[in-house]
């Protein structure tokens, strides 16, 4: 990725709304989008949390997998559509509930991350035997692929991935969006439905990567720019760069595909058990399920963890030292928390050393810092939970 | 008093033997939000080019060269408590450090104010 040429760089439907607003623009999963813009990522970080913060995130893979032929159940048709993907994951779809949202992950022969993702079940029994999966940008020709060819014959992936992606997050959010759209202040976390928007139909997720409660849009490209007006129109609205995303993300304690996670690392290690349902460890019927019972049961060689670092920020790739200088682990994401004023990582270490409060040591240009490991999330999560 | 600036984006303020050192405004543009900065120790031998401090944006790290060789005399310690003075006035009180030229004809090297305002255009 790092190495992509500018002109390689594909661009998103909103590219000359990002230029024309001073965003900085840089590679990320091979498009051109705003690390930042004007005010800067500290800024856009704060006003996220206090207010609503607006990202583009087209570069992302949104899909929608359809049954080939439909019974006319809709349970049997979810069911079915189910049964496609769940041997390539360890998330259980079958047994989502019309409009539910999983987090899940994509998982190679060996129990490894081949990407982290959601798929949702539609709210509309006209959909069923559809499902909304949303992957990682920079694994999504190798996921679509997978997915097609676990669905030759039973089902046709339709890629969305030239569509805007918008994820509006922050306390304000909901607030913003439902002077829009008023039913989407009915949504629960982490479930989602379609809405008619000006001449347009929406898909709204209530989830997001910030830890904030929030949106995730879908678009057609041709009406993105009238929904972004529409959106930045309200004084609570700022548009906010990647860079705000990521150290927002890192507050929340959330994995990061290519960083936190990858092909050698299961979700055990990960700290991901809720992903790895009940139902799948039962059944043991995922990809690598020997292995993530066997961690799952306590056998696990490195576990992630927060830490809490002090003076300069530890960045990706810094060693993790024990008390005695010995190297036992390294940071996979590194930072500084603007919400906290302080450095943070995530980083793997042996499961003796993963208890909240351990003294550890980073090793940040051949210095040793003290560094604590924390509770994650660094930053209470905020997410909406709908009143029973 | 002159100021010279390097290819790498930082400046020396000359005051007779001595030189203040710090980032260009256009480096703490580029870099965006400072949140770190680590100083040189006083007393600190440097020779041209050494790597003498590094800023830390939320992002990434990058390394601060020595303009000129010399002693650390001095360090900004107010930076450790407002690493943010940086952007906000990067040739003022957002400077680094400053070191005892050892030898001024090294200045020579460097851009002055009207190669520099090209040199980043």
């Amino acid at each position: 990725m790092a190495d992509t040429s500018p002109q390689d760089l594909k661009t998103v439907p909103l590219n000359d709304v990002h230029v024309a607003l001073g965003g900085r623009m840089v590679p990320f999963g091979g498009y051109s989008l705003p690390v930042q813009y004007p005010t800067g990522i500290v800024t856009e970080h704060k006003w996220t949390r206090e207010h609503a913060g607006l990202f583009d995130v087209s570069h992302m893979g949104p899909s929608f997998l359809l049954l080939n032929e439909k019974s006319g159940g809709a349970d049997a048709d979810h069911a079915a559509i189910a049964a496609v993907v769940e041997p390539l994951i360890c998330g259980d779809v079958k047994g989502l509930k019309p409009g539910q949202i999983r987090y899940t992950l994509l998982l190679n022969e060996t129990g490894g991350a081949l990407d982290d993702l959601m798929i949702a079940r539609p709210a509309d029994p006209a959909w069923a035997g559809s499902l909304y999966v949303v992957v990682n940008a920079g694994t999504k020709d190798a996921d679509f692929a997978r997915i097609a060819a676990a669905s030759t014959g039973k089902a046709t992936l339709n890629r969305a991935d030239n569509c805007a992606l918008l994820a509006l997050q922050g306390p304000e959010a909901v607030a913003v969006l439902s002077k829009l759209i008023p039913e989407v202040a009915d949504l629960g976390f982490m479930t989602y439905r379609s809405f008619p928007w000006n001449g347009t139909v929406l898909v709204i997720a209530r989830s997001g990567y910030t830890g904030e409660d929030g949106f995730e849009i879908l678009v057609e490209p041709e009406h993105a720019k009238a929904f972004w007006d529409a959106l930045t129109a309200d004084e609570r609205v700022k548009p906010i760069g990647l860079g705000a995303r990521d150290s927002l993300r890192l507050e929340a304690g959330l994995p990061l595909y290519g960083h936190d996670l990858d092909e050698t690392i299961s979700p055990t290690e990960a700290g991901l058990n809720f992903a790895v349902s009940k139902r799948r460890r039962e059944a043991a019927d995922f990809p690598g399920a020997g292995r993530i019972l066997k961690e799952y049961g306590g056998e696990l060689a490195r576990i992630r963890v927060g830490l809490l670092v002090d003076g300069a920020p530890a960045r990706e790739g810094a060693e993790i030292l024990d008390a005695s200088g010995a190297v036992i682990g390294v940071v996979t994401s590194g930072g500084f928390s603007p919400t906290l004023g302080r450095a943070i990582a995530l980083g793997f270490v042996p499961p003796a050393y993963a208890a909240v409060g351990t003294k550890l040591s980073v090793s940040v240009r051949g210095r040793s810092q003290s560094a604590e490991v924390a509770a994650l999330p660094f930053v209470p999560h905020r997410y909406y939970r709908k009143p029973v | 008093m002159t100021i010279k600036f390097t290819q790498d984006h930082e400046y020396i303020r000359v005051e007779g033997q001595t030189g203040i050192v710090g980032i260009t405004a256009y480096a703490q543009e580029q870099l965006g939000d400072i949140v770190f900065v680590e100083l040189p120790a006083v007393g600190k031998k440097v020779k041209k080019g050494d790597e003498t401090a590094v800023v830390e944006s939320v992002k990434a790290a990058s390394e601060i060269y020595a303009p000129v060789g010399g002693t650390v005399e001095a360090a900004n310690e107010a930076l450790g408590a407002e690493p943010g003075m940086v952007n906000q006035d990067p040739m003022g009180t957002g400077w680094m450090y400053q070191i005892h030229i050892e030898n001024p004809a090294e200045l020579d090297g460097l851009m002055d104010e009207a190669a520099y305002a090209d040199f980043i255009k």
